[in-house]
């Protein structure tokens, strides 16, 4: 039994921990942030030459064989950092499917250029009326001679202003809700028909409202077998949650330590208001939620790891668990930091906005409470 | 990262869950699940079929007769006990005033004491708290004076666990009034609960039972030579046997059991009615509590792997007992909840092995209530837990 991280991870966290601390201040991230990308280009190219965005994938993929825990070494830290650079939508969600699916000669097209920082890709795995269902697909592909029209709309598509590449999960047979009949397109994002509006989101981010209009796909492009593509789908989603949890965990700490060490220096009544046991009970209770939410972590990753056919409820687990205590962290930071909790200067509350939309995707505490209640 | 145990860690499970399986546990077993509450001498077997095997000492280590287990190994015994439905060994003699013997007693302190308490020959109890010292325990009152070779004990000592079958009792009593510091002037010693002066009250707590007492003493005679370590270092002594055990307090292994145990009967149909398991309601509290459950018992592995590779345990290990008692709680609430209205029935005298009469209530329904009642106390005792989070706030966050 051991918890510790082995000598590549503690390198691994060491290095971003450093990147963090020297050129990834706060100043610099909402810079990144406000700029017409939403992220830094430079930051991303760093990340790709220090590995980091190769972490998931094999070696013959030209990747780092890392798993779930060594993925979590990495959001863990982007969370500390309040990283806007879409690892999620790269590495994570599209890489997640083209890892898993893509053919050589699809993996050297798309997968390799992504994980140099070459290549700009979004996985469009919402639909506007589907909630959190991913199986919920009305985008259907219908075949013409040997190439398939789309037509369709995708919502929240994270990274969609940027993507050059979007992978679409479209309706081949079946009925709207259906988990059988989904096929996966890689589509280019300047193809005809195709339409992208952009947005910021609450955290920071930015995604997209995409249509597809008789948007015309050549076989080359679809990934995995036609009508089975959920599982890929499903899997790449399950690792991608796992991932925000990380990235959650890491945000629910620091905003702990942020929280106790000004309560420690902010003066009222002449003392520092930490040494009010009203605020201090309720800092004991952050430190609880943190260290819950990190042993479930931990847990979730090591199944997850080792394919253990518990990793989808471990996963709900604490997917739930971070939605209730991300919340309660968050909300209790901005608390006990007063007015100032409340402004857009302090980062305090850009970690918690960032942690309210983790809290909102790929199922809330709710859809995952079901989940492990059934 | 891994939570894989070695080969030599996985045969002494199967070792223990050998032990377990012996049909001499089976009697205890039934009268455990079918909620028949356990006399004094169904503990004391119990013990000293442990000791036989040489486990009674879990903590202990091997040169005073204990087992020398690492945190893995208590972990073990303490899951497979659980899943056994093997009785909790009773804290007062094995599990605190042992380790203080052995840790801070002289050689015929040791000699004289650690056997008996191994062999479960001698029923101890606790004489901590004071009707006006609960949580502030610095603040008791009963005064030792010493007298040639013995002190004078006068006082009054409160919530004494089943201090009513006691022959020995440990206590804090304050031998220096003149003192800087509370916490100072406090002496820890042992007391022979047949000395002249020392009487026992029972109070009947919520569920209405005896459990506690309030124990009394009247000019008692206590020898010099039953005095554990140095006169007025009785708090450092006291704090380390509240300290012992942080890592089992959480029961995790017996709440696990137990939220187990609900999950399969929300399934079942009782008295006709519709399972449990069709409202969806009752289903995620029981979802929401094995989340908690999970995320206790990785705290607790955690805790269990700093300690094994030689680390101090971590902040993580400080929550164990306050989100412990909360879970163990809640999940009494559940088994309430799925009593309904059997949980009302007032019936404790059918719960013996002859019974004769209607049994009321389906298994242990009735019992629900009276151990939700009983188990307010979880968040009350071995420091409340707003006690606790004081001691957080100051020690790990540093407020």
């Amino acid at each position: 039994m051991d918890f510790s991280l082995n000598e590549i991870q503690t390198m691994l966290a060491d290095s971003i921990e450093k990147f963090i601390e020297n050129d990834y201040d706060f100043e610099s991230r909402q810079k990144y942030s406000d700029s017409d990308a939403g992220y830094s280009t430079d930051v991303w190219q760093t990340f790709a030459e220090l590995g980091w965005t190769a972490v998931p994938f094999s070696e013959e993929d030209g990747g780092f064989d890392g798993g779930p825990v060594d993925v979590m070494v990495v959001m863990e830290r982007f969370g500390r950092g309040l990283v806007v650079e879409p690892y999620l939508a790269n590495i994570m969600l599209t890489g997640g499917i083209l890892k898993r699916v893509a053919t050589p000669e699809q993996k050297e097209r798309w997968l390799q250029p992504m994980i140099a920082g070459e290549l700009q890709t979004a996985l469009a795995f919402l639909e506007p009326q589907a909630r959190y269902d991913l199986a919920n697909v009305a985008t259907s592909a219908s075949a013409d001679g040997d190439a398939w029209i789309l037509n369709g709309s995708k919502g929240y598509v994270l990274n969609g202003r940027n993507a050059a590449l979007i992978v679409v999960p479209a309706r081949t047979s079946g009925e709207q809700t259906d988990q059988d009949g989904i096929t996966l397109f890689a589509v280019d994002a300047s193809a005809d028909g195709v339409s992208i509006t952009d947005y910021a989101t609450i955290d920071g981010q930015q995604a997209a409202e995409v249509h597809f209009k008789d948007v015309q796909v050549d076989a080359a492009a679809v990934l995995g077998d036609i009508g089975s593509g959920f599982a890929a789908f499903d899997a790449a989603v399950d690792d991608a949650t796992l991932a925000v949890c990380s990235e959650a965990v890491g945000i629910m700490h620091i905003l702990r330590d942020k929280t106790v060490e000004y309560s420690k220096n902010r003066m009222q009544f002449g003392v520092p208001i930490g040494s009010f046991q009203a605020l201090q009970h309720r800092m004991v209770d952050m430190l609880t939620d943190c260290e819950q939410s990190q042993s479930l972590l931990m847990w979730a990753a090591m199944l997850n790891a080792e394919d253990s056919p518990d990793a989808k409820r471990a996963i709900s687990s604490i997917k739930y668990q971070v939605g209730i205590s991300g919340r309660k962290v968050g909300e209790e930071a901005v608390q006990i930091h007063g007015g100032m909790g409340v402004t857009w200067e302090l980062d305090i509350a850009h970690y918690f906005k960032r942690l309210t939309a983790i809290g909102q995707i790929f199922g809330n505490a709710d859809w995952h409470l079901d989940k492990l209640a059934a | 990262m891994n939570v894989t145990f070695t080969d030599d860690e996985l045969a002494f499970r199967e070792e223990v869950r050998a032990f377990f399986q012996d049909k001499s546990f089976d009697e205890v077993r039934d009268k455990q699940l079918s909620g028949i509450p356990l006399k004094k001498d169904d503990y004391i077997q119990y013990q000293k079929r442990l000791n036989e095997q040489g486990w009674a000492g879990v903590n202990w280590p091997t040169e005073y007769g204990g087992t020398g287990w690492s945190a893995v190994q208590k972990y073990i015994f303490m899951t497979e006990a659980a899943k056994a439905h093997a009785p909790e060994i009773i804290a007062f003699g094995l599990n605190m005033v042992g380790p203080v013997i052995y840790t801070f007693g002289n050689d015929e302190q040791k000699q004289r004491f650690l056997p008996d308490i191994l062999e479960s020959n001698v029923w101890w109890c606790q004489g901590y708290s004071e009707p006006g010292a609960g949580s502030d325990l610095a603040s008791l009152k009963t005064r030792a004076d010493l007298a040639g070779d013995h002190y004078i004990v006068n006082g009054t000592k409160t919530w004494t666990t089943l201090g009513q079958h006691a022959d020995w009792i440990f206590l804090l009593a304050r031998t220096n009034r003149d003192v800087a510091r509370r916490q100072e002037g406090i002496s820890f010693m042992l007391a022979d609960m047949n000395t002249p002066g020392i009487s026992v009250k029972p109070i009947i707590t919520l569920d209405g039972e005896h459990e506690v007492n309030e124990i009394h003493f009247e000019d008692v005679k206590i020898s010099v030579d039953n005095l554990i370590g140095e006169e007025g270092k009785g708090w450092t002594y006291g704090k380390l046997l509240l300290q012992h055990e942080r890592t089992n307090i959480a029961g995790a292994a017996r709440s696990d059991v137990r939220l187990k145990r609900i999950r399969t009967q929300a399934s079942e149909s009782i008295r006709g009615a519709v399972p449990l398991a069709e409202d969806n309601n009752f289903m995620r509290k029981i979802a929401a509590l094995e989340v908690e459950l999970k995320a206790l018992e990785y705290t607790q592995l955690r805790t269990l792997a700093a300690v094994a590779s030689g680390k101090a345990p971590g902040p993580e290990s400080s929550i164990l007992k306050i989100k412990g008692t909360e879970i163990q709680q809640e999940i009494d609430t559940l088994h309430m909840e799925a009593a309904a209205y059997y949980a009302l029935p007032f019936v404790q005298d059918q719960y013996v092995a002859d019974y004769s009469g209607e049994h009321v209530g389906a298994g242990a329904e009735t019992q629900t209530s009276l151990r939700y009642f009983n188990f307010r106390k979880a968040s009350i005792y071995g420091g409340s837990n707003e006690i606790q989070k004081n001691i957080i706030a100051k020690h790990v966050l540093g407020l």
